[in-house]
């Protein structure tokens, strides 16, 4: 019955590690991945899940078998032991914690730049004739942009790879109590769903009109808030044909809840025909709000 | 130092007997009791708007009330929860009660003020809640209150919701001055800092954010209130205001007000714990070390809750280390509480076992906020139902189990009645599988797609939120044990004595209840609160092994 205690902490150790190894790489929370950003979420998700796994059930089980083993037995009033305190124990407890956060803290980061989440720092700054001056500003302030006497608006950065200028599709989104409306400058459609091609890069220029939206994509992983007087950049890449659910995600009044649309992601055969059938000059109504 | 003596009391103005809790009372124990129940009668309005909210959520339409009550009432309950209930109760309730005790004082260091502060809330709560019969309509831009939706929903019952915020606002920073003075200047002599209770530090912690963070919320709204009724443009976009400035400042206040929320349910739980495993606190000075890392890193974290608003990247990850490493003292404070149940001879009684729950609860919702944290993870989750429940897991998980073991914990102290342990463990057991019942499921229906704050859902989430509802259900039904057993109890309970945990702490060392300036002679002196235990090994835990540290555990 001797087996060391050291023995059997290393072992119930590995176990608690093998055993959030396991539930972070086989229970499935999230949902389909849709975008190129979603693998990359998913990979730092599972990371997550795993140490959170193990730290909780370790403290649980540690929690427990303390309310088991120490409960006061029945005629006992004793005390316990008067222990007020162990510095090494301390120096332990505090350190795995602050390496746990630190390789989470440096592993996000990582993730955050393969998203694309850095680049809008120094990109994001694009030419638009109708800058406001406080935006210029700003831009001065934060970016160390000279005012541009052209105008130079600052694009407050969401999220997203925004490298092959060329190759991208820009669209510009207008979002207002209460529904998602889609303009796409190149071929002068507005719709009232998203309708993009698969595989392409895919900059969305968001504004608001009356109050603040959020553009959430769960499929996609990605959201960012639609704000009057700020726009918005955010930019992706679908990798799943199918129809994904647009949600706002910011309470913006009281159909919140029913201000939703939906992303359509076609293969680019599909997405060729879809402009075709929405030439303008086809499509001259005014757009639909896809709920009221 | 002379006591009050039954004759002088006589010719007092202020009233005797129950009379006392309705009257402008300077007496720090009767200020407490108010806090407590007014709390109280808050936290069951609050429950009721809950009860709303999961009511509307149990199927997918929005078809319980209409929509722009559902917002009124998702905006009462989030302001209810957190100005009326728990920060008045953790704060206002069992900090002015025990704190003149801990520091061995007769009173707070500004009964009158003390006074001022409790009397704000009445007419604060009264005032809030009446906006939603008499405004018209009540606030319903949610707790947050972000413009523009907030300038642009009717504005009576806008106005009407930030002077409420700004009087319970007052009465925190009030609070927050009264308990500052009265652990740095009121200590009896001789009593030194590093021997007070853990419950003085957590309340000089708290204070000190509610001071330095409360008035930048105060200067928020009163900008907000001049851009609602005077139309200026410090937030309105459409005048060349900022909408994320807003956000900005509001957090400032905010989020040290989680803090402002769980720091004094830790410094609760560190005078329970001890009591009942019979052992001193374990690591009493790096637990003082991480409330004061906790209040320094609580006043740098704000602009996590506004990763998908526009911020600078660079902004994005600082706010993201900064929030981490919030992990690192709490952790500490969570294995120094484990350490402190190892070893001893716990008893499982109510007060114990909310106090556990709140270890697993907290401990969950903490392994979600390091997640939200990064802000890659938050992009996806932010405003969803997955933020609700962690929030949930935090403020309820959290504080609320800690008022509940306070609750059976002291009120012996605060009547002379020991609750019934029987219906206390009823209580447990449903507001337990009750609150992760409601808030489990919400992490997954946030990670697949569900926002927060909506009236109608897509049909594939209804299975989980009826699971929640159901939980929800239960927590209502939870309090039904509780207010039986505290009202019995007042009327016919078993006597407890004076000290019935035998605790150490000087609050124990009077009358349950104690008199009028707390000890009829002079006040003790306790330099040793947690000196639990028996010294009967000499030697150090770190030289023994797990079990030998059993075994001489059993000896």
């Amino acid at each position: 019955m001797a087996i060391p205690s050291a023995l059997v902490t290393l072992l119930i150790g590995m176990a608690l590690t093998l055993a959030g190894l396991w539930v972070g790489h086989n229970v499935r929370l999230l949902p389909v991945e849709a975008s190129a950003n979603a693998p990359v979420y998913d990979a730092l998700f599972e990371v997550l899940f795993s140490i959170g796994t193990i730290l909780f059930l370790g403290i649980v089980g540690l929690l427990l078998y303390s309310l088991v083993r120490f409960r006061r037995r029945p005629g006992d009033s004793g005390d316990g032991q008067a222990i007020e305190g162990n510095l090494p124990l301390e120096i332990v407890w505090t350190a795995i914690p602050a390496v746990v956060v630190l390789f989470v803290g440096i592993y996000s980061y990582d993730i955050y730049e393969r998203m694309g989440g850095m680049a809008s720092f120094h990109d994001h700054s694009v030419h638009d004739q109708s800058a406001m001056a406080a935006m210029v500003q700003e831009a001065s302030l934060i970016q160390q942009v000279s005012a541009d006497p052209d105008g130079q608006e600052r694009i407050w950065g969401g999220i997203g790879q925004s490298n092959a200028a060329a190759a991208v599709l820009p669209i510009e989104v207008t979002a207002m109590q209460f529904a998602f409306i889609f303009h796409y400058p190149d071929s002068g459609i507005t719709a009232g769903e998203l309708h993009v091609p698969l595989g392409q890069s895919v900059q969305l220029r968001m504004e608001a009109k009356d109050v603040i939206h959020a553009f959430w994509v769960p499929q996609f992983r990605l959201k960012q808030d639609v704000i009057p007087g700020q726009p918005t950049l955010l930019t992706f890449t679908p990798t799943r044909p199918g129809t994904y659910p647009i949600v706002c995600a910011e309470l913006c009044g009281p159909y919140h809840g029913g201000m939703r649309s939906n992303v359509v992601v076609h293969e680019p055969d599909g997405f060729d025909a879809w402009l075709q059938s929405n030439r303008p000059a086809q499509v001259a109504q005014a757009p639909a709000a896809p709920f009221s | 130092m002379t006591v009050a003596n039954p004759a002088e009391l006589e010719q007092s103005l202020q009233p005797q007997g129950w009379l006392k809790y309705l009257s402008f009372s300077l007496d720090h124990k009767v200020i407490g009791i108010q806090y407590l129940v007014c709390g109280f009668l808050f936290y069951f309005i609050g429950g009721a708007l809950a009860g709303v909210i999961r009511t509307e959520l149990a199927s997918p339409l929005s078809d319980f009330v209409s929509r722009d009550t559902y917002n009124e009432v998702l905006t009462l309950h989030g302001t209810i929860m957190i100005f009326l209930w728990i920060v008045p109760v953790v704060n206002g309730a069992f900090g002015n009660y025990l704190i003149p005790f801990y520091v061995g004082a007769r009173d707070m260091a500004f009964p009158r003020l003390n006074a001022v502060a409790f009397w704000l809330i009445p007419p604060a709560g009264i005032l809030l809640i009446s906006s939603y019969f008499i405004a018209g309509a009540a606030s319903q831009s949610g707790w947050t209150a972000y413009p523009p939706l907030s300038l642009t929903t009717p504005a009576a019952g806008q106005i009407v919701w930030i002077l409420s915020v700004l009087l319970l606002g007052g009465s925190s920073i009030f609070g927050g001055i009264n308990f500052i003075a009265t652990v740095l200047k009121l200590r009896r002599p001789g009593l030194k800092m590093m021997q007070l209770p853990m419950f003085c530090w957590a309340m000089l912690g708290t204070s000190i954010l509610v001071v330095l963070s409360t008035p930048v919320l105060a200067g928020t709204l009163i900008l907000l209130s001049f851009d609602i009724i005077a139309h200026t443009g410090f937030f309105n976009p459409a005048l060349g205001g900022n909408v994320v400035v807003y956000q900005h400042l509001f957090w400032f206040y905010s989020h040290p007000a989680v803090y402002i929320m769980v720091l004094p349910a830790f410094g609760l739980v560190s005078e329970i714990l001890p009591v009942h495993a019979r052992k001193p606190l374990f690591g009493y000075t790096t637990m003082v070390y991480s409330i004061m890392a906790i209040v320094v890193l609580g006043l740098i974290v704000w602009a996590h809750h506004m990763f998908t608003s526009g911020t600078p990247p660079w902004m994005r990850l600082f706010f993201t280390i900064a929030t981490s490493f919030i992990a690192v003292p709490t952790g500490i404070k969570f294995f120094n509480w484990l350490a402190t149940l190892w070893g001893g001879k716990i008893a499982l009684n109510s007060a114990v076992l909310f106090s556990c729950a709140f270890i697993f609860n907290f401990v969950f919702g903490g392994i979600t906020g390091v997640a939200l944290a990064q802000v890659p993870f938050d992009i996806h989750v932010h405003d969803t139902y997955f933020v609700v429940a962690h929030f949930h897991y935090i403020v309820y998980g959290g504080s609320v189990f800690v008022i509940f073991a306070s609750l059976y914990h002291w009120y012996p102290k605060f009547t002379g009645r020991l609750l019934n342990e029987d219906l206390g463990r009823l209580h447990f057991l449903l507001t337990f599988i009750g609150f992760n019942l409601c808030f489990a499921p919400q992490h997954w229906l946030g990670l697949n797609g569900m926002p927060r704050r909506v009236a109608e859902y897509d049909p594939a989430f209804t299975t989980w939120n009826q699971v929640s509802s159901v939980g929800a259900l239960l927590m209502a039904i939870s309090t039904l044990p509780l207010v039986i057993n505290v009202v019995l109890t007042a009327v016919s309970g078993p006597l407890a004595g004076d000290n019935p945990w035998r605790a150490l702490t000087p609050e124990w060392l009077t009358t349950s209840p104690p008199p009028v300036e707390n000890w009829a002679g002079e006040a003790p002196l306790v330099t040793e609160p947690y000196g639990y235990g028996e010294h009967t090994s000499a030697k150090d835990l770190g030289g023994l092994s797990g079990r030998d540290l059993w075994s001489t555990g059993k000896s």
